[in-house]
């Protein structure tokens, strides 16, 4: 069943029956104890909860999160798109294409998103650049998330046997057909389940929207919580519909993963 | 450039606090995670059911969600402590579902007959998982735990969006006071780069040392 233990015989049971009731009671005591702070500050009342139960308080959520769902897929189409010619361009046999883009990819790695966030909120519309909200967000999200998913594509790449596009060129191809119609298609499927968990990663960045205020579900809370003053309330309701949605996508991505290690 | 020369203070200083942020929440995330991939490869079902929920919870939510909810949410249930310290508790919480992530996949990685000789010697759980597979396990993460310890780094940003004056912060507000973004933005952007190459040079070093040749 796993390398580090047997099937337990009898002394082996009784300790794991005493760790499962040891376990679930340690569990039991830190929920308790959440409860009992939660309570003893008043953020149990009902009438803190009874907002949530209702249609408006949802709906302005939903719109949150819709935007966060805007915002996601355009900074994925777009980082893609980014990705793939950088991809490309590192594994180009012409030296130009090829350090241009290491370089970008080894760069953009080790800079942080807010930062580049900063530079196009703060430094852009000094020399003339003032972008709409919505993209204020999503380029420096696709400019750090390129680089992530450049990476992806070029693992992808390599992963694929020499044997395919020799095969290609020695069929007459040209090398840009070989890339076109052998290689990638076997990549992509390869690359697949990266791609889906390299998505929630850029869903989680864009909580970055609070930062940019563009409303998204995070800042969307923010506006929320700043009129209700339900702080604790509003923001556990937001990390749960987040924790929903990344945890779809997650499970997605590993059975993307067990389908294409059953098929290999 | 004088821009740059006449704020080194405040940058210094605003380096320093994501020194220590990187520093302390890496090494927290790093027990963390430590003990929460021994929950997760434990016999007890119940331990492995935490271990995961664990990982899946932090991993599926955005660190901004987390220190929002602990700077604005604790307070409001009477947990009071100084900002440096709650962003360096979330962010060590938050990257330890990665650490464990990425040494669980190190015990994966460990030779099946290595636990088996370690039980056929009458070692219990713990003895074999201490001494014998995870020192095996970290040898084969050494990289993947620097690209943590990196990310962690970019991390640490984020806790400027709530209070905590750190690089990209003192950057910013540099930048707010100068208007001078080029300088400044790259400089910052340097720095990070710098913290991120002493990583990348230290984990090559200790993955040449580490590396077991079989």
């Amino acid at each position: 069943m796993s390398l580090l233990f047997d099937e337990p015989g009898p002394r082996a049971r009784r300790r794991i029956r005493i760790a499962t009731v040891a376990g679930t009671l340690a569990a039991l005591a830190l929920t308790a104890l959440a409860i009992r702070q939660f309570g003893a500050n008043g953020q149990l009342a009902t009438e803190r909860w009874e907002p949530y139960a209702t249609w408006p308080m949802w709906r302005y959520l939903l719109t949150g999160l819709w935007s966060t769902a805007l915002a996601a897929v355009a900074t994925a189409a777009l980082s893609m798109a980014l990705g793939l010619l950088l991809a490309l361009g590192r594994l180009s046999d012409r030296r130009w294409v090829r350090a241009p883009s290491a370089a970008y990819v080894e760069v953009v790695r080790v800079v942080p998103a807010l930062l580049l966030v900063y530079v196009v909120l703060f430094a852009l519309p000094r020399y003339g650049l003032d972008l709409p909200l919505f993209w204020k967000l999503v380029v420096p999200l696709t400019v750090s998330n390129a680089a992530a998913f450049a990476e992806i594509f070029r693992a992808g790449i390599l992963s694929v046997e020499r044997g395919q596009s020799e095969a290609g060129l020695a069929v007459g191809l040209t090398r840009a057909q070989t890339m076109r119609l052998i290689v990638l298609p076997q990549a992509a499927r390869r690359v697949l389940p990266s791609i889906v968990s390299q998505s929630v990663g850029l869903l989680k960045d864009t909580s970055l929207g609070f930062v940019v205020s563009y409303g998204e579900l995070l800042y969307s809370g923010r506006v929320l919580a700043n009129y209700n003053g339900l702080l604790i309330q509003t923001f556990v309701v937001v990390a749960l519909i987040y924790l929903a949605v990344n945890a779809s996508l997650s499970k997605l991505a590993r059975t993307l993963e067990r389908r294409s290690a059953a098929r290999a | 450039m004088s821009a740059l020369l006449d704020h080194l203070p405040e940058l210094w200083q605003g380096l320093l606090v994501t020194l220590q942020l990187t520093v302390a929440s890496f090494a927290g995330a790093a027990v963390a995670g430590t003990v929460i991939t021994a929950l997760r490869v434990s016999p007890v079902a119940v331990l492995r059911l935490l271990g995961t929920a664990y990982v899946e919870t932090f991993q599926n939510l955005p660190l901004l969600v987390l220190l929002v909810l602990a700077f604005f949410g604790l307070p409001e249930i009477g947990i009071k402590a100084e900002p440096l310290t709650t962003a360096i508790v979330v962010i060590a919480l938050y990257e330890a579902a990665y650490v464990a992530e990425a040494l669980r996949s190190g015990v994966n990685a460990v030779a099946r007959g290595q636990g088996e000789a370690a039980r056929a010697l009458g070692l219990t759980f713990g003895q074999s998982l201490r001494h014998v597979i995870l020192p095996q396990a970290l040898r084969t993460v050494v990289q993947p735990l620097g690209n943590i310890f990196i990310a962690t780094t970019m991390n640490t940003a984020l806790a400027g969006a709530v209070s905590v004056v750190e690089l990209t912060t003192a950057a910013n507000r540099v930048n707010l006071v100068e208007a001078q973004p080029i300088p400044i933005f790259v400089g910052a952007g340097l720095a990070y780069a710098l913290i991120a190459a002493c990583a990348g040079f230290v984990t090559g070093r200790l993955e040449r040392r580490l590396v077991m040749v079989r």
